[in-house]
């Protein structure tokens, strides 16, 4: 009897697991030929374009990568991308916090309606947008600069943080920060030294998708920027491969994988703070 | 070191709910005063606007001499045990317990030796050093207490801080706060609904229903003379037997059904109510088995049909029924009768404790048996008596 129940039991989780594999798999098999093929040599993508030559790449060489900074200058796009990501993110955290506490806790007259607003804006059309600002941008000289950007990206990314961290603010319950105004805390302490720590999943939640939305923009950076010196990573890629005879895939697909690192990286590494259960512990 | 005094204090919630109305209240300098009252009756809200966590919306609250109305919760120097505790999460048990120095700006030793010697008195001192969702609901609930008693403040305000606890722990935390209260020697505002809790603990204690204050004082004169039926129903357990009775022309003797029970003298001003309908209530422990005790003298014993029996070892209640009319539809909340609310739940729960059953509590060697008519001799010295209308007592001396 118990032989049997554990066999079902063995039964459906090996299904189970089956099933999560196909599904990492069919995910990953793009980013893999990706990787796959930044590992190519020139010769070969020329040889075995569209995957002639094979699932597993018969010979690895990192040149395409080399050939990326020493002869593309992928460099300073980089920099770019992170200085023009990073500057989101930080502006970003600081007053989608203080926008979500305040929408969530102190009893202002139509936060609901101002709170519509918010995300509507978030809502807008890249498109629409990259007209008006284009001439914005031109009358006050302003083009070819990655810092507009960064304007640009809180748009988008302010809308969403600040919705995301209000429920967030929401969740926590009030008695939280009571017990520490009653400890003796300002407003401000309270939020600082108790409900942003408490918060810091939502924070970090807010952070990652505010990064990965500056890090990712084409639309803006292709409307916008002019020299390549002045490019953001995934403007300067699309001008990798180019050459007269044929696209360099391994080149393109080499600054793939560098744009990709961070981004993962930061997941991974922020994942673990975003675990539930922030409360744990603290009521009965 | 302070008095606490409310003065008329009332709050309306913007959504229109009067959750506390007219609350006079004065806890002595060290005194322990427990308010209790059922769910919902504004326990939570009127401690909440002595910390400051809740405007005033009309009277007023001082502190020592000092009116606290206006003033933020960090000015007040008060300290609270939350209803759930409200531990700080992210934070130890030692930086939970000394966070509220550390916002005060004390010297770090200083506030490490403080901290352990609360840690110390509250057994918490191996748990220093786990977070909160570590420890379980008792340690919890004490980090909760340590929070409050490090700080030495002019007022400490508990709500119900053991209503989680399972019976035993319950028990030993009662006796612990009650200890802590009299060392610190702080004026302190206890919350519970569990009125053993409320006879054990307080010097004084305050029922409260639907937000207005039935009676303050000290446990025993709560339990000998209630002020109202409100009071009688909710102190004591088994509660009150409640039943509807007619005084007699001479104001010497009350009728149940066929029954007659005689007033002992000395009852004053019953006049207005001679032959009219009153509420009589007896106590479950005044009714004994009158097998035991020869044949009690007339007009001091109640006969009954026993429905059940049950044996809790050191006593036996046994549960009969009257032929008394049941009592219904009473005001209990007394003043508050135009509180809807009010009103109703006083209703519910007088239903429950005047239908014409009956709770009686005897020696464990009584023989009555359930199915079977019983006597009980009453002690008619200790008859309680309510004015049906108002539920207002009446004929005290
Ligand atoms: N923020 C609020 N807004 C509106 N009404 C409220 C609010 N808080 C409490 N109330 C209402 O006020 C009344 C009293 O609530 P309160 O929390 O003070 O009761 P309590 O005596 O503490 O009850 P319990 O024993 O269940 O904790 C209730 O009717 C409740 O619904
Ligand atoms: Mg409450």
């Amino acid at each position: 009897m118990t032989g049997r129940l554990r066999m079902r039991v063995v039964v459906r989780e090996t299904g189970f697991y089956l099933g999560v594999l196909v599904v990492i798999a069919i995910a990953l098999f793009p980013f893999y030929w990706i990787l796959r093929t930044s590992l190519e040599s020139d010769g070969q993508v020329a040889a075995g374009v569209g995957g002639k030559n094979g699932l597993l790449p018969s010979h690895l060489t990192l040149s395409s990568y080399v050939n990326d900074f020493t002869q593309q200058h992928f460099l300073t796009p980089l920099v770019n991308s992170i200085v023009v990501a990073l500057a989101t993110t930080f502006v970003t955290i600081i007053v989608a916090t203080l926008a979500g506490y305040a929408l969530a806790r102190l009893n202002i007259r139509g936060a609901g309606a101002i709170l519509g607003f918010v995300l509507l804006a978030g809502f807008f059309p890249v498109l629409a947008m990259i007209g008006p600002l284009f001439l914005l941008l031109k009358d006050l000289g302003m083009l070819n600069s990655i810092y507009p950007l960064i304007v640009i990206y809180l748009v988008y990314t302010l809308p969403i943080s600040t919705w995301l961290l209000r429920n967030f603010f929401a969740q926590i319950p009030r008695e939280l920060e009571e017990a520490a105004l009653v400890d003796g805390a300002t407003r401000l302490q309270a939020l600082v030294k108790v409900v942003a720590p408490v918060a810091v999943p939502g924070v970090f939640t807010a952070a990652i998708l505010s990064f990965i939305l500056a890090w990712n923009d084409f639309a803006f950076a292709v409307s916008f920027l002019e020299t390549p010196s002045h490019f953001t990573a995934p403007l300067s890629i699309v001008t990798f491969g180019q050459s007269q005879f044929q696209v360099f895939y391994n080149r393109i697909d080499a600054a793939v994988v560098i744009i990709s690192v961070p981004i993962a990286a930061l997941v991974l590494i922020l994942q673990r703070r975003i675990v539930s259960g922030l409360t744990a512990g603290s009521f009965r | 070191m302070a008095t606490v005094s409310l003065e008329g204090v009332s709050k309306t919630y913007p959504n229109g709910v009067r959750a506390v109305s007219g609350l006079d209240l004065e806890i002595a300098d060290g005194e322990f005063m427990v308010l209790v009252g059922p769910s919902g009756c504004g326990k939570t809200t009127a401690l909440r606007m002595v910390a400051g966590l809740e405007e005033i919306s009309e009277g007023t609250i001082r502190v020592g001499d000092r009116v606290v109305n206006e003033l933020s919760p960090r000015e007040r120097d008060v300290a609270m045990v939350f209803q759930n505790y409200a531990l700080y999460p992210h934070m130890t048990v030692a930086e939970n317990i000394g966070f509220a120095l550390r916002l005060a700006k004390m010297p770090k030793g200083e506030v490490r030796s403080k901290v352990e010697e609360a840690a110390a008195i509250l057994g918490l001192t191996e748990h220093l050093d786990r977070k909160p969702s570590q420890l379980s609901g008792g340690q919890r609930q004490r980090v909760a207490m340590g929070r409050a008693i490090v700080r030495e403040p002019a007022v400490f305000l508990m709500d119900e801080p053991l209503s989680n606890l399972d019976a035993k722990l319950r028990v030993q935390m009662r006796t612990e706060i009650a200890r802590i209260q009299r060392r610190v020697n702080v004026a302190t505002i206890y919350v519970t609904h569990d009125q053993t809790e409320a006879m054990t603990m307080g010097d004084r204690v305050a029922v409260l229903s639907a937000g207005t204050l039935q009676q303050c004082d000290v446990p025993q004169s709560l339990y000998d003379r209630p002020a109202n039926l409100f009071v009688a129903a909710f102190i004591g357990s088994p509660a009150m037997n409640l039943y509807e009775g007619i005084l007699s022309d001479g104001a010497d003797s009350v009728r149940l059904g066929e029954q007659c029970l005689s007033l002992p003298p000395g009852l004053t001003s019953l006049e207005a109510w001679r032959g009219s309908p009153v509420v009589v209530g007896v106590r479950p422990e005044n009714l004994h088995d009158a097998a035991g005790q020869g044949e009690p003298a007339p007009g001091r014993a109640l006969e009954g049909d026993v429905e059940l029996v049950e044996a809790l070892g050191s006593e036996r209640l046994v549960h009969f029924r009257l032929e008394a009319s049941r009592l219904h539809g009473v005001g209990v909340a007394g003043g508050a009768g135009s509180e809807r609310d009010a009103a109703d739940l006083g209703r519910g729960e007088l239903g429950a404790a005047a239908a014409s059953v009956g709770v009686a509590r005897v020696e464990p060697t009584s023989s009555i048996r359930g199915g079977e008519r019983a006597r009980f001799a009453v002690d008619v010295e200790r008859l309680h008596l309510f004015d049906p209308s108002s539920g207002q007592a009446i004929g005290r001396h």
